[in-house]
Parts: structure tokens; C-alpha cells; sequence
């Protein structure tokens, strides 16, 4: 290590190393946030539409259970079932990510006026035809909002997923402990925040696109 | 001929609730019956019936002959047009979508879909390059009022249900809507179910009135012949009950207390005083404009009298004259008021008030007394119910003041012409 480097030099000599922990980085997040929502979102709509009381509560309760384990318990606890690499990371960040997806789609369902969906009933709209072109429609800013929230949240996290051996920018920051290198803790950590502000614009602007495209006018978002 | 045949239905809800009870009823083709009663008397479940958003328990429904349970209930309901009191057009989609929204769901071509949305939105007075993209937060509740009755018409349904479609519009809306939609029936004859409360606009569009309680019928008939045959009590109580709210409560009380209010008061000749609202809607000259429209909101009526604090008359104003000058804030009811043209002094024959509405074209005509105090109204719909009450069995000869042509429109509207 040379001492005498100054920050952007280091970040010139390290590119390649940086690239490579930022590229790991989004793809872990990217895979957890997509089989998350791709869990929630359904599991979601089911809820709606469940007549069991019990069940929502249960999975309510167990959805909101896995957020309160301490991730790097969580981590610890998936190397003996999973082993180390990329798949445990990915299944933590997953599990992490399925509560705030959940909670906005049921949300957003259940926040459509009775009234719209007495009318959609009335006029001839089957109920497949009702959930897709009414209900999905008029939640999409509350599931959008929730899926940003669980994007920032899973990046952040995805720091620790080092931890088990499956890279990313986290790894930049252990490495510049071990070697006692703050321009290396320095670049991950900028590495994680930028991609975090960098996905939320990119989710908030998708939010207002998709807003305007189904007629929304803001302030329906929870 | 027979549109709708609900024969001998019955609905009871699980926790045991016996919602309708026999229900035998008619509807005809090309007619508008409303269905009207108390609240929980089953007249929205009966009206649901007939697109299969209620299922009877036992009984049968009949469109055009056919049993519609041989219909499936999404084609069904595509073929019948539904407006609801909540409007509940769709926010996420523009106002040209959503009266599109039956003739998608039917696969109309796009061309024949787009000339329909225009048509039908001149119809109803909402310019189409104006109003076609906009979103329904975008208008007034009258206005999404008037695209919800013309979504329902979009595919040209025979048949209409109307779940008291105006009833959460302010008074001035609603009487719009009710002569568009009058006006609508007119050209189009539609089989129409309309479900109210308000047994004033009942009398207004109705060519039939089915008057429910309970689960049950318990009376189906035109306005006319409910107005001179109510079947009993509950009829009657409930014709006079807007009056009753109208404010005439003591009124009503006294006359029914009275001793000489037999069937022949007709023969002794009522006065203006049996007949007259005795607390109608009244505005005070220093009033400003605002507050004189949330009176006429909460009287329900679309003019005030104007007095003085020892209640002398002073003029008239109506919701026209106040809108007209309504952006200025300086301005107060004195400087709208129109002078009170025809007034009759208490005590008067019924029947002079009665000419004096006829032959001036009136819809209502003051009552002062001595000090020329205002102390009651007679508008057409206090002279109807009078007759009402009067003529429980409407054979006691000929209708007095049936010359004057007053039918039972008019409600207890207070306007001034």
C-alpha cells in the first residue's frame, strides 16, 4: 500500500477491484429485491382476498418476525444450511425484503374505494378483470413505494453479505479493516450510499412515471 | 309489456336476517319505477336483484321472460346499465375511459367506442374536447354524477338500475340531474329501477312508484293514484313526511288535532292556513351571499323569503340572483332580492291561492298575516299532499282544483318565478 497516494488516485489504481465489488453488490440486491416482490406482491393479494382471519395475522406476525432478526445472526444461522457464497446472502436479503412489499400491496388493495370496485362489479367486470384493471392499477403507488423502501434498505444491508463470502462493496470495507485502509472503508461505504440514492431516484422517478401513466395525482402513496 | 318479473322472492342473510320478504313485483318496459321507502326496507337489495349482485334465497327473477339465473351474471351485467349514489367512476382512468368502459369490456372497436363517449357526453352538457381527458377528481360531483348516469348508458342497455344516484349532490345538481335524466327517459324509454329516500323526486320521475317497508311491499302505483289511494297509514306518513322535515311539523299537529278535519273539510272550504308550510326557509337582508347558499343547501331548496327581524316580508332570493353576483364579497342578500309580487293574506281560501298559482305560473305564493308578517307558504307540493290526506279514498268526487292542472311536480321546491 502506498502511502502516499491521494484518494482519487487510489480510486484510479483500485478501479477495476472497485467495478467488480459495486457490479456483485447490485446483483445480490437486484435478485433479492425482484424474488422478494415476486414472493410479497402475490402473497400480498392473496391476503386481500383471504377469507381466513387467522391467516393474515400469522403471516403478518411471521413476516414481521424475520425483519426483527438480527441480519447478522440471520447470515450466521444460513452458513450451516446453505453454506457460503452468493445463495445464502441472497436468501437473507430476500427474507428481509418480503415485510415492507407485503404490508404496501395489502395496503394498497384494501385502500381502493368499495365503491370503485361496487361500481367495476356492477358494470360487467369479471373478478380477474377487476383485481388487474381496477385494484392492481390503484395500488401500483403504494407497491412502487414499497418496493423503493425495500431496494435502499436491501443495498445498505448487502454490505454484510461479505460476511458469508458472496462480495459486493462490503468486502471492500472488511479488506480495509484487515490491512487498516480508510481510503478502502471510505470507497465501499461511498460505493453502498451512492448506490442506494442512486436506486431511489431511479424507483422514485419509475413511482411518479407510473403515476401519471395510470392518472394518479400524487399523494396516494402511503 | 313485462320487462322484469320478480316472482315470489324471498332473501334471508345468514345471520338470519329476513331481507325480503315475497317479493312479487313488476317492472315494464319503458317505464321508470322507482323504488322508495325508509332506510333498510329492502328497496336496493330488490333493485340488485335484477343484475345478480343479490341471489334470492327463494323465488325467481325474470328478464324479458328468462330466468336470469340461465345468464351468467358478467354477461348480465354488461347488459344492464348500473349507477350508483357514490358515483364510483374509476380515478385512475379519464372520463372518456371511463364511460368507455362497458363498450371495451364488450369489444367494440375503438372508432365506434370514441363517436359513442362523444355523443354521450354532449348529451348530458360536458363538452367532449374539453371533458374526454380529463380525470374524474377534475370535476364537480354534479358533473361525475352525469358521466356516472352516461357510463351506465354507454352500451345502450335496456335496462337501467339507478341506486339513489343523486342523493349525496347538493340541491342545485340534483334537480339538474333529475331533468336530465327525465329528459333522457323522454327520448330513450329505457326500463328504468330507480332506488330514493326522497319521496319528492319520486313524485317527479316516477311513471311508478313501489313503496316498500320491511322487506315488503306495500304499495306499487302511479304517483297519481298513490297521491288519492295511499293503502294505509304508512303511505301516508310517509307522502307527509317531507313536509314534515320541510318544516311543518307543528303545522301537520294541529291539523290533526283539530276537530273539523274530517273527510269534508273540502266542502267547507280549506284556508291557506291548513295547507301552508309553516317554517319555510328564510334569509335576513344583511346576510351574505355564502350563507344564503348554505341555507338554501340545508333547507334543501333553491330560493329563501327575506325578512326583517319582526319576520315582515321583504323580498325574495334565488340561488340564480345569488350566483349571478356571488363573486362579490361586499355583497349582501339586500342587494339581490327581487320584490315579492303575490302574497295572500292569512286566512284566505285555499282555492284563491291555489288560481293565483296557476294563473301566474307560481311555484309558491307567501301567506302574511295583518302586520303583513310572513308566516307560511303554499307551495304545489302542500297543496298535493293536502289532497292526499284529504282524499284518503279519492272518491269523494271530483279532485278540487284538478282545473288548476297541478300534478303532484313541483315537490315543495320553493321557488318564485
Amino acid at each position: 500500500m502506498s502511502a502516499g497516494l491521494s484518494f482519487f488516485e487510489f480510486l484510479g489504481e483500485r478501479l477495476p477491484d472497485l467495478l467488480l465489488a459495486l457490479r456483485e453488490h447490485l446483483t445480490l440486491s437486484l435478485i433479492a429485491v425482484l424474488i422478494g416482490s415476486a414472493i410479497s406482491l402475490p402473497l400480498g393479494v392473496l391476503l386481500v382476498y383471504s377469507r381466513i382471519g387467522w391467516l393474515n395475522s400469522a403471516v403478518f406476525f411471521l413476516a414481521n418476525l424475520l425483519q426483527t432478526i438480527p441480519s447478522l445472526a440471520l447470515l450466521a444461522i444460513l452458513i450451516p444450511l446453505m453454506g457460503i457464497g452468493a445463495r445464502p446472502a441472497v436468501l437473507a436479503l430476500l427474507l428481509y425484503s418480503i415485510m415492507p412489499v407485503l404490508r404496501n400491496t395489502y395496503e394498497g388493495f384494501r385502500s381502493v374505494d368499495p365503491h370503485v370496485l361496487e361500481a367495476a362489479r356492477g358494470l360487467g367486470y369479471s373478478a380477474a378483470q377487476r383485481l388487474l384493471r381496477v385494484q392492481l392499477p390503484l395500488a401500483v403507488p403504494y407497491i412502487m413505494s414499497g418496493i423503493r423502501l425495500t431496494t435502499v434498505y436491501v443495498i445498505s444491508w448487502a454490505t454484510l453479505a461479505t460476511l458469508v463470502g458472496a462480495g459486493g462493496l462490503g468486502q471492500l470495507i472488511v479488506s480495509g479493516m484487515g490491512v487498516n485502509q480508510p481510503y478502502l472503508i471510505v470507497a465501499g461505504a461511498l460505493g453502498a450510499i451512492a448506490l442506494a440514492l442512486a436506486a431511489d431516484l431511479l424507483l422514485g422517478w419509475l413511482e411518479s412515471a407510473l403515476g401519471r401513466r395510470f392518472g394518479l395525482r400524487g399523494g396516494a402513496a402511503a | 309489456m313485462t320487462m322484469i318479473q320478480i316472482r315470489d322472492v324471498n332473501k334471508r342473510y345468514d345471520d338470519g336476517f329476513h331481507a325480503l320478504k315475497n317479493i312479487n313485483l313488476e317492472f315494464r318496459q319503458g317505464e321508470m319505477t322507482v323504488l322508495i321507502g325508509p332506510s333498510g326496507c329492502g328497496k336496493s337489495t330488490t333493485m340488485r336483484l335484477v343484475n345478480r349482485l343479490v341471489s334470492p334465497t327463494s323465488g325467481t327473477v325474470e328478464i324479458g321472460g328468462r330466468d336470469i339465473r340461465s345468464i351468467d351474471p358478467v354477461e348480465l351485467r354488461r347488459s344492464i346499465g348500473y349507477v350508483i349514489q357514490s358515483v364510483g367512476l374509476f380515478p385512475h382512468m379519464t372520463i372518456g375511459r371511463n364511460v368507455a368502459v362497458v363498450p371495451r369490456l364488450k369489444r367494440w372497436d375503438a372508432d365506434k367506442t370514441a363517436r359513442r363517449v362523444d355523443e354521450l357526453l354532449d348529451m348530458v352538457g360536458l363538452k367532449p374536447d374539453l371533458y374526454r381527458d380529463r380525470y374524474p377528481s377534475e370535476l364537480s360531483g354534479g358533473q361525475q354524477q352525469r358521466v356516472g348516469v352516461v357510463r351506465a348508458l354507454a352500451a345502450d342497455p335496456d335496462i337501467i338500475l339507478m341506486d339513489e344516484p343523486f342523493s349525496a349532490l347538493d340541491p342545485l345538481s340534483r334537480e339538474q340531474l333529475q331533468e336530465d335524466v327525465a329528459r333522457l327517459q323522454q327520448e330513450l324509454h329505457k326500463t328504468i329501477v330507480f332506488v330514493t329516500h326522497d319521496m319528492d323526486e319520486a313524485l317527479k320521475i316516477a311513471d311508478r312508484i313501489v313503496l316498500m317497508k320491511d322487506g315488503e311491499v306495500v304499495q306499487s302505483d302511479t304517483p297519481d293514484r298513490m297521491l288519492r289511494r295511499p293503502a294505509n297509514d304508512f303511505v301516508r306518513t310517509f307522502i307527509g313526511q317531507k313536509r314534515l322535515e320541510a318544516g311543518g311539523a307543528a303545522d301537520v299537529a294541529e291539523r290533526e288535532a283539530g276537530p273539523d278535519l274530517g273527510g269534508f273539510v273540502m266542502a267547507d272550504g280549506p284556508t291557506v292556513n291548513d295547507v301552508m308550510v309553516t317554517q319555510p326557509a328564510v334569509t335576513y337582508p344583511g346576510r351574505g351571499l355564502a350563507e344564503a347558499i348554505t341555507t338554501m343547501e340545508r333547507r334543501k331548496v333553491d330560493s329563501l323569503y327575506v325578512v326583517d327581524r319582526q319576520r315582515k316580508l321583504l323580498g325574495s332570493v334565488s340561488i340564480y340572483n345569488v350566483m349571478d353576483s356571488y363573486g362579490d364579497e361586499d355583497k349582501t342578500v339586500a342587494d339581490v332580492m327581487m320584490p315579492v309580487r303575490y302574497s295572500v293574506q292569512s286566512g284566505t281560501p285555499l282555492t284563491q291561492a291555489v288560481e293565483l298559482l296557476a294563473s301566474h305560473r307560481l311555484h309558491n305564493v307567501a301567506v302574511i298575516d295583518e302586520d303583513s308578517r310572513f308566516i307560511g307558504l303554499i307551495t304545489r307540493g302542500s297543496v298535493v299532499r293536502h289532497l292526499a290526506e284529504k282524499l284518503p279514498h279519492g272518491d269523494n268526487g271530483e279532485e278540487p282544483g284538478s282545473s288548476t292542472g297541478l300534478g303532484p311536480q313541483g315537490g315543495n321546491r320553493e321557488e318564485h318565478s
